[in-house]
């Protein structure tokens, strides 16, 4: 507690802290919600954050207006760079627009919940075990989900594939058109390149529990990160067959490759 | 004029805070009889109380004697209390006695204390865990196995013999004044261990609201299984910070070592048992129960931890 409020008085500003608090993220009596974001230190990373955003990856973001600001959301991305770098910076994008911000919440990997610390403050900045439970209950609550549907087919591809959209999986599909909601397609443009990977050495991954181990620089480039984000798709329907939702997935992935090839086709230069 | 005779219920656990909460509660428009494996327990003059063990024969003569209309079933004795064979007697045999004679006696209403450890304290545990989702707890210990026993008997016998009218209330931590079990037991402590790294998100629910629950449920006949537990949510270390306790962090990787630790100082107070508790969050969603009952605590977070904090300051 006493370094939280210590950092706080240190670096929060009162303009970024009144930008933080537009914000309508609802919370219990004491800040916290069941999947344990808690709305302090959520605040307090952002504006620790606001550095590597701006200064560090320099990102910029076009159509981050085409998100709703209420109702269930699903934000479908294509997923790189090793490190899920690429959904905290479109939380921190959605988290700080002028307009009816909105915080965002990203489904992470099943074993973050076992890493001491780690695992602890990715939940109260927002991140959740990506389960399927999880997911539904919080669409259900009207909330606004980051999903990567490649999963650890996308972040952990090696350098050569960049850029190349992985299989997609089809419960995100399922999903929105269960609880009704809205799916924005993003195409993140720059991750690919922050941390370059070779080869990924399989036993090394196998031996410590993790997905992948990649064979790559100890450092996290400081690449220029674009997030394009599409137009809202809708997809109504139930007892749709797994074919036609499999054509649906297909129709996002497309999108989401046109909004990819224009963030690479504006881009002038890596770094 | 003579008053129209009061409907009986026999009320388990009685040497239990909670039990005695919900006897307060009940007495104006019941008569109570109250009963406890391991003591006997003074309530008041007009409520006859019982140390009686369930899986002994004089047991039934209860229900001979008072031809009781419903049982609140509160009592189960803790993993530190006794020796798994007497607890798993108890705990789960002492319950289908209990079952089966509510059954032989034509017993309108029944409610079984469940707790959420049922769901088990897993890494990959959703939140909000719903009444529908899988009791892991038996995989992780053999401590907590007569838990899911007992509920998996409660619910046979709730599908089995739809005219005892079973509900299982699932209810998230119980503290608040006089709850003896391990988490209020932390609280009320100057230090309290944690597990480094780890701080999961917990519910509690004040006892007094708890007891309220209890009541609405006997007094509301809805059959079912329900989760009880309000909408708001705390982690643990933050818990143990509000309630003006210390936190001592224990060394938590490799996950062998706190074990290691809580074994061979004897810490009964973080007990071997619960441990992954302490690691991972079992968050439950009580939704379910507050539609179906029209329920809502009355004692918010901040009030209970202020109880600890308070209880400490005066000592």
């Amino acid at each position: 507690m006493g370094l939280k409020s210590y950092v706080k008085g240190k670096f929060v500003s009162k303009d970024f802290d009144a930008q933080l608090k537009k914000i309508q993220k609802p919370v219990g009596s004491l800040g916290y919600d069941p999947w344990g974001f808690n709305a302090e230190t959520n605040r307090l990373v952002l504006t620790l954050y606001s550095g590597v955003y701006n200064k560090y990856f320099r990102v910029k973001t076009d159509g981050i207006e085409n998100i709703p600001s209420k109702g269930p959301v699903l934000i479908i991305a294509n997923h790189s760079g090793q490190l899920p770098i690429d959904g905290t910076l479109i939380a921190y994008a959605l988290a700080t627009r002028d307009k009816e911000p909105r915080m965002p919440r990203a489904m992470i990997e099943r074993f973050f919940p076992t890493i001491p610390f780690l695992g602890n403050l990715l939940n109260q900045i927002g991140a959740v075990l990506g389960d399927p439970v999880n997911c539904a209950k919080m669409l259900a609550n009207d909330e606004a989900v980051i999903v990567f549907p490649e999963g650890i087919r996308g972040s952990g591809k090696l350098y050569k594939d960049r850029y190349q959209l992985q299989r997609f999986g089809n419960g995100f599909m399922h999903l929105a058109m269960k609880y009704n909601a809205t799916i924005i397609p993003a195409g993140v443009v720059g991750c690919e390149e922050t941390i370059p990977a070779i080869a990924n050495i399989k036993p090394l991954a196998k031996m410590l529990g993790i997905p992948y181990a990649p064979l790559a620089l100890p450092v996290v480039l400081p690449a220029k990160v674009r997030l394009n984000f599409g137009q809202a798709m809708k997809f109504d329907g139930e007892d749709v067959r797994e074919e036609e939702i499999t054509r649906r997935v297909e129709q996002v992935k497309s999108v989401i490759s046109d909004l990819i090839d224009k963030g690479l086709s504006d881009r002038k230069r890596l770094f | 004029m003579i008053k129209n005779k009061k409907p009986k219920i026999l009320v388990t656990g009685a040497a239990g805070a909670l039990a005695q909460q919900v006897i307060n509660r009940l007495k104006d428009d019941y008569q109570i009889v109250a009963v406890d494996f391991r003591k006997h327990t003074y309530i008041s003059d007009d409520i006859p109380s019982y140390q009686i063990n369930f899986n002994k024969r004089v047991f039934e003569d209860l229900f001979r004697k008072y031809e009781f209309d419903g049982v609140i079933h509160l009592g189960r004795i803790t993993s530190s209390e006794e020796t798994p064979m007497r607890r798993y007697n108890a705990n789960v045999l002492g319950t289908q006695k209990l079952l089966e004679l509510s059954h032989k006696y034509n017993i309108k209403r029944v409610i079984v204390l469940s707790t959420f450890h049922v769901y088990g304290a897993n890494a990959y545990n959703p939140a909000l865990i719903d009444e529908t989702a899988p009791l892991k707890a038996a995989e992780l210990t053999m401590d907590l196995i007569d838990s899911v026993e007992l509920e998996n008997l409660a619910n046979i016998y709730l599908w089995k013999y739809r005219d005892l009218n079973i509900t299982i209330l699932r209810p998230c931590n119980i503290v608040g004044p006089g709850v003896q079990n391990t988490m209020s037991s932390l609280l009320s402590s100057k230090h309290g261990p944690v597990l480094a790294g780890f701080s999961p998100v917990m519910q509690f629910i004040h006892i007094d609201d708890m007891a309220d629950a209890i009541v609405l449920a006997y007094d509301k006949n809805k059959s079912g299984i329900y989760n009880v537990a309000p909408e708001d949510w705390v982690s643990y270390q933050e818990a143990l910070t509000l309630s003006g306790c210390s936190r001592i962090p224990l060394p938590s990787i490799p996950p062998a070592l706190p074990k290691l630790i809580t074994k061979v100082m004897g810490l009964k107070i973080f007990p071997l048992f619960l441990i992954n508790y302490f690691k991972y969050s079992v968050v439950i969603d009580g939704r379910s129960f507050n539609q179906t009952f029209g329920f809502k605590v009355k004692r918010p977070l901040k009030e209970i931890f202020a109880y600890y904090r308070e209880m400490k300051n005066r000592d």
